[in-house]
């Protein structure tokens, strides 16, 4: 399949003796949305790491948009500029406005002209809701729009892919749905999407395909429908159990 | 006890002042002509120190970030420049390496065939400039180490390579935390550059140095020396708590 936006075969890592990735096949279609889920500790920030070579993987395959990752600068300079990434944490800059956040990338990294860079990050933040915080710092702002900004930031590079590493579990809890609420827009306008999150509302929303990692393996992945209503492994049954409980 | 300690012990300049055997500040007296004549031979030397300082201030600042990246490499084998540098240069003390770079550099130099001669002036500039940059060095590795990796990440996702990460992200941050630390290599610079009397170069120290010789007045003139350096001390540091503000404002918005 040429066109599997993401292509995970065989896939392990270890951090020291701890085996934190085992044999993970994962394939991700373009414009497909996959949602991973699973206990903490399980891997799954671990896998969306390794799509875009903030971790190194130590055996198997990875393959972004059909070019393989391999410790070639050049292949991991292609991979990172076809993929975008939105963190827990968002790490915006805290020393640059919005603006600058934005267009840093754009202006660095792709070259852009300044007047092109602004006009794409204006339109990227009317898209999040956020255009009137163009000239603020990161922490004028709150929770919410800070992780607004950040995707914001990652679509100004015109991503294929997009990842998310748990990107609402840092927020208060009323600041949840507006991102939520960008991401499921998102989600209607065909990029590809990898979410690490434990909302399973949105995941219901929008995955194609789930996913659960347990101890470093996928345990189980399907449709929204077949996983939430009929999952067929014990820890997987669990897990949804405790997290849909409440 | 120690109150009557402490006040004993600031009595003894004061009961030497009351005693005009003892101090003599005719010869700093700047009242009469030949006491002016030497307060400004005195202070003729600032602008050497000062240039002294400055410029191997700026030399060290350079080469200590030159000298600190590769000791933040993944590889290890990167990283050991950067430890034997620091182990090594740091070790040094600086009156030696003054001495080596003065008398002995001159002789490599010649050896290979070049014709660069070594004043006092550039003498004194080289060895503050790599004495110091060991320091400087380790103070922007912390620095740098301070920042969340989640920023050198960040930027790594949007594309930029690590020359870029750096410049945009990682030293505007950095350099925000090195100031103060920065601040007190230069001062340390500032005292050091008096070693360079002893090679000759007309600063501070040396003119006070000739003085003594000629005037017999070791006291006061040494007193005054240490205004002097106290006064310059002072103003650096002033300077360095303006910068400190207009950075930490600029934080804060």
């Amino acid at each position: 399949m040429a066109d599997a936006a993401v292509e995970m075969v065989g896939v392990n890592k270890w951090f020291g003796d701890f085996h934190v990735l085992r044999d993970i096949n994962l394939k991700v279609a373009s414009g497909e949305k996959v949602v991973i889920c699973g206990p903490s500790g399980s891997g799954k920030s671990t896998v969306v790491r390794c799509i875009n070579r903030l971790e190194q993987h130590q055996k198997g395959t990875i393959r972004v948009g059909g070019v393989e990752l391999t410790n070639d600068p050049k292949s991991v300079a292609a991979i990172r500029s076809e993929v975008g990434m939105v963190f827990q944490q968002f790490n915006l800059f805290p020393h640059l406005t919005v603006m600058e956040n934005l267009t840093l990338g754009p202006l660095k990294a792709r070259g852009l002209s300044r007047d092109e860079a602004e006009a794409r990050a204006m339109r990227y933040l009317e898209r999040v809701h956020i255009p009137d915080q163009a000239q603020k710092r990161p922490g004028q702002l709150s929770g919410g729009q800070q992780q607004r900004v950040a995707i914001a930031r990652s679509l100004c590079m015109e991503p294929k892919v997009l990842l998310f590493d748990e990107p609402t579990s840092a927020l208060d809890p009323e600041m949840i749905s507006e991102v939520l609420d960008v991401m499921v827009e998102l989600a209607s306008e065909g990029i590809t999407m990898v979410v690490v999150t434990h909302e399973m509302g949105f995941a219901r929303k929008v995955a194609d395909n789930m996913i659960f990692m347990d101890a470093g393996e996928i345990v189980e992945q399907g449709p929204p429908d077949e996983f939430f209503g009929a999952p067929r492994s014990k820890r997987c049954q669990k897990f949804l159990s405790q997290i849909l409980q409440h | 006890m120690k109150r009557t300690l402490l006040a004993l012990l600031l009595l003894i300049p004061l009961a030497g002042c009351s005693s005009s055997a003892t101090w003599g500040w005719y010869v700093v007296d700047p009242s009469t002509p030949s006491g002016w004549t030497n307060v400004k031979f005195l202070i003729s030397g600032m602008g050497s120190t000062i240039a002294v300082s400055v410029i191997a201030a700026a030399i060290s600042i350079l080469l200590g970030l030159i000298v600190a990246l590769p000791g933040l490499s993944d590889r290890w084998g990167i990283r050991a420049i950067n430890r034997v540098y620091v182990e090594f240069i740091r070790s040094i003390p600086l009156l030696p390496m003054l001495f080596w770079v003065f008398y002995g550099l001159p002789i490599i130099f010649r050896e290979m065939g070049l014709d660069i001669p070594i004043d006092p002036f550039w003498g004194a500039i080289i060895t503050l400039a790599i004495s110091d940059s060991a320091f400087t060095a380790e103070i922007y590795r912390a620095g740098i180490q301070s920042i969340a990796r989640g920023q050198t990440e960040a930027a790594q996702t949007i594309g930029l390579n690590y020359y870029q990460t750096m410049r945009y992200v990682v030293l505007p941050q950095a350099i925000r935390r090195i100031l103060p630390p920065l601040a007190n290599q230069f001062i340390y610079i500032v005292k050091m550059s008096a070693f360079a009397s002893v090679i000759g170069m007309q600063e501070l120290t040396r003119r006070a140095n000739e003085l003594v010789v000629t005037e017999y007045r070791p006291l006061e003139i040494y007193t005054l020396l240490i205004f002097e350096y106290l006064i310059l001390v002072l103003v650096i540091s002033a300077g360095v708590r303006w910068l400190e503000r207009r950075m930490g404002s600029d934080e804060r918005a």
